[in-house]
């Protein structure tokens, strides 16, 4: 199953994003072992030389390490993954915030909308 | 007039091929280099199957050249250049397991065994005539062949036309899987859609003529579209 790529921007942006994605989930926890770049552009059907960029990036940031024996693996230290999930998270704060103020809603009444519907979830549960 | 002066797998000079008055080919310069995924994309007729029968020295220019590591078309680029043809060239009565055999006689970089791997991947019986099989599979089993020999230079003239998008996926994930690193793969096809996210790099041809080289993310990343898009866009009629 090839990924679900966006059309009017670059592969590579939207690669790193979902390995960063699979590694705050847990998808890949730390310490594990990355497939090969080869099996993963074929997974994701994507060219192999996007996909390394993709890795090279990861790596640069810390969020992978290359072993000279073992491949890639996911990086075990763990502040730095709930770091770069808070990071994630922040992006969509600012994305909905910014959606909620184009429909004229300001930052106090959003705030007062999210516990309403806070409120209601726990009703329904 | 060799690699080393060029730096590029593939170096293409002037090329031009006329048929009458008529230039299928005009003055196109292009430099292919190594371990890179190319689309050759343009509309039906804008000299796409010219270039690649050129290069596969099928067709003889009218003038400029062609290099492949450094040599013209001919009996040292055809050791080195592995071409799928847009048309079927094998026999209906001829079984999967001669068709191979074949491939091993032509060619010493065809190797048997990736051969045979995927052909057990594909679950086809080698002792099937080419002809009892599906459009889809015969596809599938001639791009094996090809894909099976170490070159360092794939020309795929219309890979996926035809087949369904399960095939397509599959001859796909074959390409990507099976070619080696320092090879390059030139690819024409009208379906860019399916086939960008594979691609390194696209030459657009519009009436013989090469308008437009570039990496695909550079592309995407200064026009914000996908190259599907903007194909459409500068071929708009």
């Amino acid at each position: 199953m090839a990924w679900e790529l966006d059309n009017d921007r670059p592969i590579y942006t939207q690669l790193v994003e979902r390995l960063k994605l699979e590694i705050v989930s847990g998808f890949y926890p730390p310490g594990a072992r990355l497939p090969s770049v080869r099996e993963l552009a074929a997974a994701a059907s994507v060219n192999p030389n996007t996909m390394q960029k993709a890795f090279a990036e990861l790596e640069r940031t810390g969020l992978i390490i290359t072993q000279r024996t073992s491949g890639r693996i996911v990086t075990e230290d763990t502040n730095m993954i709930s770091q770069t999930r808070r990071e994630l998270a922040e992006e969509q704060i600012v994305l909905f915030l910014t959606r909620m103020q184009s429909l004229g809603y300001r930052k106090t009444e959003i705030i007062h909308m999210l516990s309403e519907q806070e409120g209601k979830e726990k009703q329904d549960e | 007039m060799n690699e080393m002066n060029t730096g590029s797998l593939v170096a293409i000079r002037d090329l031009t091929k006329r048929f009458g008055k008529k230039a299928a080919l005009d003055h196109v310069s292009l430099d292919i280099p190594a371990g890179r995924i190319v689309g050759l994309l343009g509309p039906n007729g804008s000299g796409k199957s010219t270039l690649i029968k050129l290069l596969c020295g099928l067709l003889v220019p009218s003038a400029g050249q062609a290099l492949i590591a450094g040599n013209l078309p001919g009996p040292a680029t055809k050791a080195c250049v592995s071409y799928l043809p847009e048309r079927t060239y094998v026999p209906g009565s001829m079984r999967i397991r001669e068709l191979a055999a074949f491939f091993a006689d032509f060619y010493e970089d065809f190797e048997q065994e990736k051969a045979d791997a995927m052909l057990s991947s594909l679950e086809i019986d080698p002792d099937a005539p080419f002809k009892t099989l599906s459009k889809g599979t015969r596809e599938k089993v001639q791009l094996a062949m090809v894909m099976s020999r170490r070159a360092r230079l794939y020309i795929l003239d219309e890979p996926i036309a035809g087949v369904d998008p399960a095939a397509r996926d599959f001859i796909l994930k074959t390409i990507i899987r099976d070619y080696n690193e320092e090879a390059s793969i030139l690819i024409s096809t009208h379906l860019i859609s399916d086939i960008e996210p594979i691609l390194d790099d696209v030459i657009f041809l519009r009436n013989g003529k090469a308008v437009l080289s570039s990496s695909v993310e550079e592309l995407r990343d200064t026009r914000h579209k996908s190259v599907d898009a903007y194909f459409r866009e500068v071929f708009a009629c």
